[in-house]
């Protein structure tokens, strides 16, 4: 974090002119960085297809009778596994670039409509979390930090500290306990008609949980950070209220600390879902993933990974977009 | 008694010598400076976790001599038996007995051996790499940088729990490939925080000295810049001690962990969670001892990094 503004003195027109190669070029080097991020996924999904052996063992693995020999001879051309392996990649790399996923092996349903009709849920819980997980950890960082060494900061930090030790697993465990089966407030097991309240409150708690605590602590120490800068000094020292500085002048600046934390936040909840879904028998991809994990459905997981580190990776670009409009003091690098 | 005893004892002291910097002390306030000297020992120095840590290592180095029954046991009469300590509890398991009846105490100690053999592995094979990249990295600089960089970037972008359910898709369940995907996961932070030492380390002097005798870039690097960022490796190994504790129970709860029939404390957990009605203690209890385990990993980590190197705070 440098300082907050920059003296307006003559040689500010020379930066922009600067500052604006270098703007694009830092959008094309973010740009470059997501394309060759998605392609890394794409050739570590495909090599660990192949590493595993033939990956036709995938297909005589479910139906208990083996494979025929024409079944497996036909597959063998199916798959282009007569081709070098490099040409194998290509290959598959260009069936999923026209969109076409291949067939799930437990459902012969086509993957991405498996994979489509599960989005939905996952991405409603995630929404649900996410909005549980800033609206507790920001303003409590908030508080945590204007309140510093207080009581209630010293409690604050402690429910981090849980937030962190806290396995996802276990708070799912522990949340169930008390609130359906002890207090049977909440209902478990079911996602409800449409968007019932009821049933999202303990999966979104558990998945929200460690970004909760995770936006605590960075808001914390940013808040922090910029309440010991000069200008909040200043302003304090020219007479604006504390509450003034610490929402106005504090907050905006301390704010964009977590924001970055949201890319960090979304592929937390690509892991996160797999658990909390497990957990309260939610019908959302990580569910899917553990299911195709017990199925050996290579298809559907492969496809999964993908299709998530597209997701992670495409965020991570808009959140590097957005932090450039939102801190015009980003270096470009 | 004993206490109250001293109390007048050293208050006599107090009124005799009446006039001093001392003042008489109550009986209350001696409570309370016992109290603030105890916190301020348990707040400077580990303890708590220290001997959560020590418990663990304990269970592991001597499972069969601590465990009461055998893990592996099945005995149908104790399924879902209660702890002992409860009214009507089983009278055979201490901490009662899990859906086959099997001791949850002996399961519990046998799973710190795996947990702890596991988490030491794989942080070792993490670690090892992690450095040696690293290293590489920042003495080179350059094309092998960046590559080595990007390809760390790359994976830190991927979601991991996915990744590693599908090498367990590949290569099937087994203590190796546990192993493995755990040192996948730990390998990108040492890669970043050791280059960021070793960029720094370069620069200095006497690597300048060492390379213009003519010492090879093998030698610089092994003998001056890897001492200087040992304090980062520790620090890294501490802390990721205790998320791959976490990733391993919560891959154990997937039933992707841990392969049958060993216990782990996170498929203890998920073996519980049918039974969460009528016998929740056998989710309750391996959860608490993950919980206890990690936080005093955090805890351990966070004090050697204090203690190693204050400038790390901010990471």
């Amino acid at each position: 974090m440098g300082p907050p503004h920059t003296p307006p003195d003559r040689s500010y027109i020379y930066f922009a002119i600067v500052q604006v190669g270098a703007l694009r070029r830092f959008v094309l080097r973010r740009l470059l960085f997501a394309v060759i991020a998605i392609l890394g996924a794409t050739i570590i999904v495909f090599s660990l297809s192949r590493m595993g052996g033939d990956p036709r063992y995938f297909f005589a693995g479910q139906s208990g009778y083996g494979i025929s020999e024409e079944r497996w001879d036909s597959l063998g051309v199916e798959m282009g596994l007569d081709k070098p392996v490099p040409v194998q990649y290509f290959l598959w790399l260009g069936d999923i670039l026209r969109g076409d996923f291949g067939n799930s092996i437990t459902t012969q349903a086509p993957v991405i409509d498996v994979i489509g009709q599960r989005v939905g849920a996952t991405g409603k819980l995630a929404l649900v979390a996410w909005v549980f997980g800033t609206a507790i950890g920001v303003p409590l960082g908030i508080l945590s930090a204007v309140k510093r060494g207080s009581s209630v900061d010293y409690v604050i930090r402690i429910f981090a500290l849980f937030g962190q030790g806290f396995p996802t697993f276990f708070l799912g465990i522990v949340l169930i306990l008390i609130f359906s089966v002890h207090f049977r407030i909440f209902p478990v097991g079911t996602i409800g008609e449409g968007f019932s309240f009821k049933h999202y409150v303990l999966p979104a708690i558990t998945l929200g949980w460690l970004p909760a605590a995770a936006y605590l602590r960075l808001t914390r120490s940013a808040m922090l950070e910029v309440l010991e800068t000069e200008y909040v000094k200043l302003a304090r020292a020219k007479g604006v209220t504390r509450t003034v500085v610490i929402w106005k002048h504090a907050l905006r600046n301390a704010l964009i600390v977590p924001l970055t934390l949201s890319a960090f936040v979304l592929v937390g909840f690509i892991n996160g879902a797999v658990v909390a879904e497990t957990i309260f028998s939610w019908p959302g991809l990580g569910r899917l993933a553990i299911a195709t994990i017990q199925d050996n459905d290579f298809p559907v997981i492969s496809v999964l990974v993908l299709f998530t580190s597209v997701l992670y990776v495409g965020v991570v670009f808009l959140l590097d977009m957005l932090y450039l409009v939102m801190d015009p003091r980003i270096r470009y690098t | 008694m004993a206490v109250e005893r001293e109390h007048s004892a050293s208050e006599d002291r107090i009124l005799v010598s009446a006039g001093d910097e001392h003042t008489a002390r109550s009986f209350g306030e001696q409570i309370y400076r016992i109290a603030a000297r105890t916190a301020y020992i348990l707040k400077r120095w580990p303890v708590i976790p220290g001997i959560i840590l020590f418990l663990l290592l304990f269970g592991a180095a001597f499972a069969p001599l601590l465990e009461p029954f055998d893990p592996l046991n099945v005995d149908l009469r104790e399924r879902n038996s209660p702890p002992s300590w409860f009214t009507d509890g089983s009278e055979k398991y201490f901490l009662g007995g899990d859906p086959v009846g099997r001791d949850i105490l002996s399961r519990i100690i046998e799973s710190t051996r795996i947990t702890v053999a596991v988490v030491f592995f794989s942080i070792t094979v993490g670690i090892v790499s992690g450095t040696a990249l690293g290293l590489i990295s920042g003495y080179f600089g350059g094309v092998i940088d960046e590559v080595i960089m990007r390809i760390v970037d790359i994976w830190a972008a991927l979601p991991y729990l996915l990744i590693i359910l599908t090498i367990v898709v590949v290569f099937g369940q087994s203590f190796t490939v546990l192993i493995g995907s755990l040192a996948l996961l730990s390998w990108p932070g040492a890669v970043r925080l050791v280059r960021a030492e070793a960029l720094r380390v370069r620069e200095a002097d006497y690597v300048m000295s060492a390379k213009v005798t003519g010492a090879s870039g093998l030698r610089i690097m092994w003998k001056h810049i890897m001492p200087q960022t040992f304090h980062i490796v520790i620090v890294t190994a501490t802390l990721g001690t205790g998320t791959l504790i976490l990733t391993e129970a919560t891959l154990s709860f997937l039933g992707a962990g841990v392969p049958a029939p060993h216990p782990s404390w996170g498929a203890m957990a998920a073996d519980g969670r049918e039974y969460l009605r009528d016998a929740w203690w056998i989710s309750v209890i391996p959860g608490t001892a993950i919980i206890l385990v990690v936080m005093a990993g955090n805890f351990m980590g966070d004090w050697l990094r204090d203690r190693l190197d204050p400038t790390l705070r901010q990471l």
